[in-house]
């Protein structure tokens, strides 16, 4: 049986970790390759990077990132931020991703998910997908650049979609959890598992070890990412896993 | 030396990486005779059956690979790499494989309650309790798959359940295989690359 997946989220611009608050006031975490060996260390089942700055400059840095960190740690990685393109893709796999995450560029260009998909395979194609419950449309919303800019997207139709094109797993986080420590917006996770067969990463509202009990036994994920509780050492890939596999949820 | 066959299908960078890190010197190649002055033979592999066979028949490697097999060479294939060392594959359609292991691959059944492609980690549990790879039993490796392995019980070294049992390892004398992604699956992957490093080095292929 697959275990669940334990992800920690890595911002990073000009090739370093860095910690921001809304993307402003950055301040440098330390070395990715570090940052990801001991994560690796700790039992993470997964790393993603996204690059916060993404633009043609700091994709070039991020390959270069890739290239390190897979020479150092052998767990899957996935890389998200400013791909817009099946060449930035190939840059990135070739370098050592094992997949790609696209989210504004999908939206723009839904050819994208099926040209990706069709040179490397479904699994290499991840698609992000930021989303907010609108009271007055009663749906969850679609948002793009980084959760600034709405769309007319219905978040569940549109996972419909993208997993149409070839997507080969969903990155969904929840905008009205993120950052609040609130715990996962677990409707988000249940409707998208109603529509949807490929496998769901939760993201967004991670505050303490039962939100994350909650959401493998409430909701149908796979996964769960968050970055300032494993980031700023509130809690531990570790301790995570004990609690998850005390109430028997599979874990590695 | 172990030479990773180079015939252009997916990433073969992180497997090499993987051997970096455990000190194994690699080359990537598809010459015949270097393939032949190697102490070990790996077959990598992503995408589909065909296309890879195709890629190997395009380089005339069908026959050099079984001869070299047949020969005692050891050899490991990965992933889609494990898959080609059988007799066939009906992934879209049927293809001949190496036929250098008994058996056939197929598609995962997807109406058994789990996701296809199996993508993630499962827990090995290891069926021949004498095998060099015992250590990998009841360990988490990485998986990424929607076809699997038929093959009669003496060649499978350790399985994964995912709907149905599902090999992992497998192996005939001098031939294995790994289903997982030992380059992705952190300390226990790269103890197994190390076991059948090992394994080169005593000559360690009698059993099974």
């Amino acid at each position: 049986m697959l275990a669940k997946r334990l992800i920690p989220c890595l911002d990073v611009a000009d090739g370093r970790v860095k910690k921001g608050v809304n993307f402003v006031n950055l301040t440098d975490v330390g070395d990715p390759v570090e940052i990801a060996a001991a994560y690796q260390q700790q039992g993470a089942d997964e790393l993603v990077f996204l690059d916060i700055a993404a633009t043609n400059e700091h994709r070039k840095t991020m390959a270069a990132l890739v290239e390190q960190v897979s020479a150092q740690v052998f767990m899957p990685l996935t890389i998200g931020g400013g791909i817009s393109s099946v060449a930035d893709m190939q840059r990135l796999l070739k370098a050592g991703a094992d997949k790609v995450a696209i989210n504004s560029a999908a939206v723009a260009q839904p050819a994208l998910i099926q040209a990706g998909a069709e040179k490397f395979g479904n699994q290499c194609i991840v698609v992000a997908i930021d989303a907010a419950w609108d009271e007055q449309a009663q749906m969850y919303r679609v948002y793009t650049h980084g959760g600034k800019q709405a769309t007319d997207l219905d978040a569940i139709a549109w996972a419909q979609q993208v997993v149409a094109l070839g997507a080969g797993e969903l990155l969904v986080t929840s905008m009205d959890r993120d950052g609040t420590k609130a715990g996962f917006d677990l409707k988000l996770y249940q409707a998208l598992g109603e529509v949807v067969a490929v496998p769901i990463i939760a993201s967004g509202g991670a505050g303490n070890l039962q939100d994350f009990v909650t959401v493998f036994e409430q909701a149908p994920v796979d996964g769960a990412l968050a970055a300032s509780v494993f980031h700023y050492g509130e809690l531990t890939i570790g301790q995570v896993k004990q609690a998850l596999a005390a109430k028997g949820v599979v874990v590695r | 030396m172990f030479a990773i066959v180079d015939y252009d299908t997916g990433n073969t960078r992180n497997l090499k990486k993987a051997f970096d890190y455990l000190q194994v010197p690699t080359q990537l190649t598809a010459d015949p005779v270097e393939l032949a002055a190697a102490d070990a033979v790996i077959l990598p592999g992503v995408g589909a059956f065909a296309a890879a066979m195709t890629a190997l028949n395009d380089r005339q490697l069908v026959p050099v690979l079984q001869r070299l097999a047949q020969a005692g060479k050891p050899m490991l294939g990965i992933c889609l790499g494990m898959q080609l060392l059988f007799e066939s594959s009906n992934e879209y359609g049927n293809h001949d494989g190496l036929g250098l292991l008994q058996g056939r691959v197929t598609a995962l059944p997807a109406d058994l309650g789990v996701k296809v492609p199996q993508m993630g980690w499962n827990q090995n549990v290891v069926q021949q309790p004498a095998s060099p790879f015992k250590a990998l039993d009841q360990n988490y490796t990485y998986f990424v798959h929607s076809y699997y392995a038929i093959c009669p019980a003496e060649e499978i070294v350790a399985t994964v359940q995912h709907g149905v049992r599902v090999p992992s390892v497998v192996q005939r004398q001098n031939v294995v295989g790994m289903q997982f992604h030992p380059e992705k699956s952190g300390q226990v992957g790269l103890q197994q690359l190390a076991t059948f490093k090992e394994m080169v080095s005593a000559h360690d292929f009698s059993r099974n």
